[in-house]
């Protein structure tokens, strides 16, 4: 039987990138106010998962080619290597750093490690809930 | 980098590095196989130097992200914490080791090295942590990688045993939770050393008493204490042997330490109470692992049951709340680590050889194997304690201490069990190694010398354990002092 999507498919593939650019919104809005890497990278997942709903695995692998046990990895050793750097400042572990930057566009803007260590774990979030929604789709 | 004051996460941090590479190196056996040995290897060095550090400077403390002491995530590495975390890292080498000829490449390209690793970082980090909650944290970090090792290869018994043995460990994680909320609403801290001061100021009144039997319970069903051991002979038994030996010498060990923590640092002010309820469940705990030892043909069972033993008197040593019964309590519990350590390798071997598990089914091996047969009988010896084997001191420790508080009838049950343990694996011993030769399964004759080699190494080691108890006594007794005083603890966190 072949079920009529159209409907579906035609407003995720708008609905996605809204979503998407509130992941990142949120990811970026973290630390001061509420959001972070965290729930940044479940919206992501949760993008990524209207697209599969509204089209099938195949597709969604072609069109996001990415291994995401890597990006896992990547995001695990962006999050420890961020925290490790205290060890060379012989600072105790996780102690984060911070300053304050006139960036072009931006203004005054506070730049913070805590945002790399963010990114780590918004790319293990999405890595890891990816790969077991994969795992457990592609079962059938 | 004069001070080092981070040195005490190494052993954490390592392990839990290599893993994360492994991950980009998943097909390659090779890569997989050399990163461990390396990993490990640089996380054993780093815990040496940790030991070191412990005895000429005292307990290291650190508190994460330089937030002030009760606030932030602790860290503290007493003597007992690090010789855990340094037998740890030891075991889990000559595990890796032995599996290169034994787990199967199938296995090998789908995670095994990166899940012990994982697997190490949690235990580590348990032994380390100075933050109740984030026990818990390491606990769940642990089981995680526990539940991929149990499962991996997919056989039908592991699949059954794996759901059992997550549901267990699931419901007692949300306990665990559940009592870390009661103890925080209560004491309003999670800071383990602020915890101490903080029960000592309102001289611990009925509710934390009921808290610390809730921690009982939590840490018994991870440490299998009677009655709450009843998963494990059977979760155990399912998966591979190097995954057998690695559970059986360190998760439930894990348990017993969480157990031994919060029973010198926390609940101390009702002795008569908590202490004999853990006194009666470790005897009973004993008991019921004898009859388990004694009752099963079965190799592995036969081991299983003696974990079980083993847990009671570690815990039987520590319910006893004096020198004597403590630090016999921390011999024994590494030896321990280390003789069941090499008992499931070397079972693990005869396995391999007669191709079952079953003792009626096999015979003779002296003949084919001598030199397994030699190595088996002195870890067997060196399990039931005889002396100058490793196992003795601890023992006699425990049964001094526990004369010395009065427990004479708890004294006799150690000493019969030590003879029925002694039983157990001579039975073993006799069924597989003596009578008439049964005809054995064709085997390569390869991986059961490259086998041989770390369970022999492990044996030797755990022989210089118990012949090298004198040069190990400051040590030891370092680390009975900080679970004798915990004001030693509390002064190395919060004075800062």
């Amino acid at each position: 039987m072949k079920t009529n999507d159209v409907i579906l498919q035609t407003t995720t593939k708008v609905v996605f990138f809204i979503i998407f650019l509130f992941s990142i919104h949120i990811f970026f809005a973290g630390h001061y106010s509420p959001g972070g890497g965290f729930v940044g990278g479940l919206l992501t997942t949760g993008a990524i998962v209207l697209l599969l709903l509204a089209f099938d695995l195949k597709t969604v692998q072609k069109a996001l080619p990415f291994n995401f046990t890597i990006m896992t990895g990547i995001g695990l050793l962006l999050a420890l290597g961020t925290a490790s750097g205290s060890i060379f400042f012989d600072v105790p572990f996780f102690t984060h750093a911070f300053s304050h930057f006139n960036l072009p566009l931006f203004g005054e803007t506070s730049l913070h490690t805590a945002m790399i260590f963010d990114a780590g774990v918004y790319l293990v979030v999405v890595g890891a809930a990816i790969t077991m929604i994969q795992t457990i789709g592609g079962d059938t | 980098m004069t001070s080092m004051i981070n040195l005490l996460l190494f052993p954490i941090i390592l392990p839990f590095f290599f893993a994360i590479v492994l991950l980009f190196f998943k097909e390659n056996i090779r890569v997989q196989r050399s990163l461990t040995v390396i990993g490990l290897l640089a996380a054993l060095t780093s815990s040496l130097f940790l030991i070191s550090k412990v005895k000429a400077d005292g307990v290291q403390a650190i508190t994460l992200g330089s937030w002030p002491a009760p606030f932030g995530i602790s860290m503290v590495s007493d003597m007992f914490s690090a010789l855990l975390v340094t037998t740890t890292i030891i075991i889990t080498l000559f595990v890796v080791v032995y599996s290169f000829s034994s787990i199967g490449k199938e296995r090998e390209r789908f995670f095994y090295y990166p899940a012990i690793l994982f697997m190490i970082t949690g235990v580590n980090g348990a032994f380390t942590t100075g933050d109740i909650f984030n026990m818990f944290v390491f606990f769940e970090v642990l089981l995680i990688a526990s539940y991929l090792l149990i499962v991996l290869g997919g056989e039908k018994r592991q699949l059954r045993e794996s759901i059992k043995y997550i549901l267990v460990n699931v419901i007692s994680s949300a306990l665990f939770v559940i009592t870390v909320a009661y103890l925080y609403s209560v004491i309003g801290t999670l800071n383990m050393a602020d915890i101490s001061v903080k029960i000592a100021e309102i001289g611990q009144p009925g509710i934390i008493t009921v808290i610390a039997v809730l921690f009982l319970i939590v840490f018994g069903v991870k440490g299998s204490l009677f009655p709450l051991y009843f998963w494990l002979p059977g979760s155990y038994a399912a998966p591979p042997i190097p995954v057998l030996a690695l559970f059986g010498a360190l998760l439930t060990k894990v348990g017993v330490y969480a157990i031994i923590r919060t029973y010198t640092l926390f609940f101390v002010h009702d002795i008569g109470f908590t202490h004999e309820l853990l006194l009666v469940l470790s005897i009973l705990t004993i008991i019921a692992g004898c009859i388990g030892a004694l009752a099963y043909f079965d190799l592995k069972q036969i081991i299983i049951y003696n974990i079980v033993i083993a847990i009671g008197v570690i815990l039987f040593g520590v319910s006893q709340m004096n020198e004597s019964g403590l630090s016999g309590a921390i011999f024994y519990l590494v030896h321990d680590m280390l003789i069941k350590g090499a008992l499931f390798l070397l079972i693990g071997i005869i396995i391999y050889v007669t191709g079952t598990s079953n003792l009626r089914k096999m015979g003779g091996l002296m003949k084919t194997h001598a030199p397994l047969g030699w190595v088996y009988l002195i870890a067997a010896f060196g399990l039931a304690g005889i002396p100058p084997l490793s196992g003795f001191v601890g023992k006699m420790l425990i049964v001094k201490g526990a004369f010395e508080a009065g427990n004479v009838v708890g004294s006799i049950i150690i000493l019969a069990s030590s003879l029925v343990v002694l039983l157990s694996v001579m039975r073993i011993f006799i069924y597989a190694f003596w009578g008439k030769p049964v005809e054995l399964p064709k085997t390569d004759r390869r991986p059961y010398r490259s086998m041989m080699i770390p369970s022999v190494v492990l044996v030797v080691l755990s022989v210089l354990y118990g012949v090298g108890t004198e040069w190990l006594i400051p040590y030891m007794s370092d680390a009975t002092d900080v679970l004798l005083q915990p004001s030693i603890y509390i002064d190395a966190v919060l004075k800062e």
